[in-house]
């Protein structure tokens, strides 16, 4: 069955831990994917009669909309729990409310919470699957899987080429998964900031550290620009809103100075005028509306794969045994 | 089974077959299954005289990735590779003829008619397979038959096509005896 994947995890929970091999499969599978969009019928049966459950401990609408269209547009049910509104208000524990979800027959947990390794934790108490949709300031394997998958649209090759990710990586989930996945596809991964965002020690996870964006602007392919929020502020690790947007903002006059072909990735939502003046984020270089509809392809193959290697998954192996030129 | 002296003969008279019919249509399509019958259907297509770009004269042509409509990804090991559809041309009210190397159970042909009708209603589908291998699970037969082979549930049936990295075109049969008989 040289057809089948390799693919053999039953969850998701970030790219530090995924081999190279394993990425560019992931990577592949949503290339597959990205033609469903385009049909008139936007379906296919593969995940149906499964059940996926968006367990969202934080608000979020893009990452749960992406979500629940990659499994709607894979034919699977998709239920929304949203922890502000429901029994953790009311003391519950984590484990205890995704058990209780779980019980009723669910086959993929998503799970977002501010705390980090909390899909790490859900995987070991669950039966199901589980998808990271971000843990505190740990991963967020899906946006930075289509993060690269947008970067691979344009620039084929990630061997060497130059990353730079802007503005608080500290304590940014999205910078340690693309740090991560960066890496293990060869590229070149600069961290951008001030210092209380971007600290020194950050060079350890092999990262090139800079606290001046003009300095290596010239040098850098693709920018990755983080949303800046406004509460770091509020706790003094920038001065003003203002300021960070002169020293670290992209605007027309750097894009002046970039190389031609770079591109301007931002995980969403924009701060216009902060991380980026209108002119960049509506410009020939922005990517960011592809990273919006590459993150549905990404998705529904992270949930196929994972999907496959469920409860459900590979427990009746001999049963295909000579299904291949069926 | 079919060696590569007995293939070029076998691929004539399955095309010639064919050919009876494609010349009395007239919007119609070819649409091979990934990835040998994909292989087979571009044969084809060149032996009728069509070109895979759009606008071309001749059919128009598509390739199927069944993997996302399979009735067993809840019996897999793993995911199924997912290889990409790709049919440009419009479905609605087309002559189809769909193209597989080999017919068993006929699960793969029930997956991609269910995929071509999510892009439309063609007007007909014919179904062109190389080699019938018998042992249906399905009722599915094909419009077009290179050759039928009475084989085993057991037995495996591979279409060697020298554009999938094979040394030659033929058709092999590997029958696997019963342990301890």
């Amino acid at each position: 069955m040289s057809d089948t994947m390799k693919w053999n995890r039953k969850h998701l929970l970030g790219l530090e831990d995924l081999s190279r091999e394993e990425i560019i499969e992931l990577l592949d599978t949503a290339e597959g994917f990205r033609e469903v969009s385009t049909r008139s019928v936007k379906k296919v049966p593969a995940l149906r009669g499964r059940v996926v459950v968006n367990l969202f401990f934080e608000p979020s609408t893009r990452t749960r909309t992406s979500f629940e269209l990659a499994g709607a547009r894979l034919s699977a049910d998709v239920l929304n729990f949203s922890g502000s509104s429901s029994s953790t208000s009311k003391g519950e524990t984590l484990n205890d409310t995704a058990l209780n979800i779980e019980a009723m027959g669910v086959d993929i947990v998503v799970v977002r919470h501010s705390c980090s390794g909390a899909a790490y934790q859900l995987s070991q108490v669950l039966e199901c699957s589980v998808i990271n949709a971000g843990d505190g300031a740990h991963e967020h394997p899906t946006q930075a899987l289509l993060d690269i998958f947008t970067i691979r649209q344009h620039k084929p090759d990630l061997e060497g080429l130059k990353v730079a990710i802007v503005g608080d990586v500290s304590h940014s989930r999205v910078a340690r998964s693309n740090i991560w996945g960066l890496q293990k596809l060869g590229a070149e991964v600069y961290a951008v900031g001030p210092s209380t965002l971007v600290p020194n020690g950050l060079s350890r996870l092999g990262v090139k550290v800079s606290h001046n964006l003009d300095e290596v602007l010239e040098e850098i392919d693709v920018f990755n620009m983080l949303r800046i929020q406004k509460e770091r502020q509020e706790r003094g690790l920038f001065p003003t809103i203002r300021e960070y947007a002169k020293l670290y903002g992209l605007n027309g006059e750097r894009m002046k100075r970039v190389k031609e072909d770079a591109l301007v990735l931002h995980p969403g939502p924009i701060n216009r005028g902060v991380e980026l003046t209108p002119e960049v984020a509506d410009g020939s270089r922005s990517v960011i509306l592809d990273q919006v509809s590459n993150g549905l392809a990404v998705r529904m193959a992270a949930l196929y794969l994972v999907g496959a290697c469920g409860p459900q998954g590979g427990q009746v192996e001999s049963q295909r045994a000579a299904g291949e030129e069926s | 089974m079919v060696t590569p002296d007995d293939f070029g003969s076998l691929y004539q008279r399955w095309l010639a077959g064919i050919r009876q019919t494609t010349d009395t249509l007239e919007d119609w399509a070819l649409v091979g299954i990934k990835r040998r019958g994909a292989v087979l259907a571009r044969r084809l297509l060149e032996d009728l005289g069509g070109s895979a770009g759009a606008g071309g004269p001749g059919p128009a042509y598509g390739e199927l990735d069944i993997s996302l409509y399979r009735d067993d990804y809840h019996l897999q090991t793993g995911a199924p590779a997912v290889l990409g559809t790709e049919i440009s041309f419009e479905v609605e009210d087309k002559s189809i003829v769909l193209v597989d190397d080999v017919l068993y159970t006929g699960r793969t042909v029930r997956a991609a008619l269910d995929l071509i009708l999510d892009f439309g209603r063609p007007r007909r589908i014919w179904l062109a397979v190389l080699v019938d291998r018998g042992n249906r699970e399905l009722p599915i037969e094909a419009n077009f038959t290179g050759e039928f082979f009475e084989t085993a549930r057991n037995d495996r049936v591979q279409v060697r096509l020298k554009e999938m990295g094979d040394d030659y075109d033929g058709v092999d049969l590997t029958s696997f005896v019963e342990a301890g008989a």
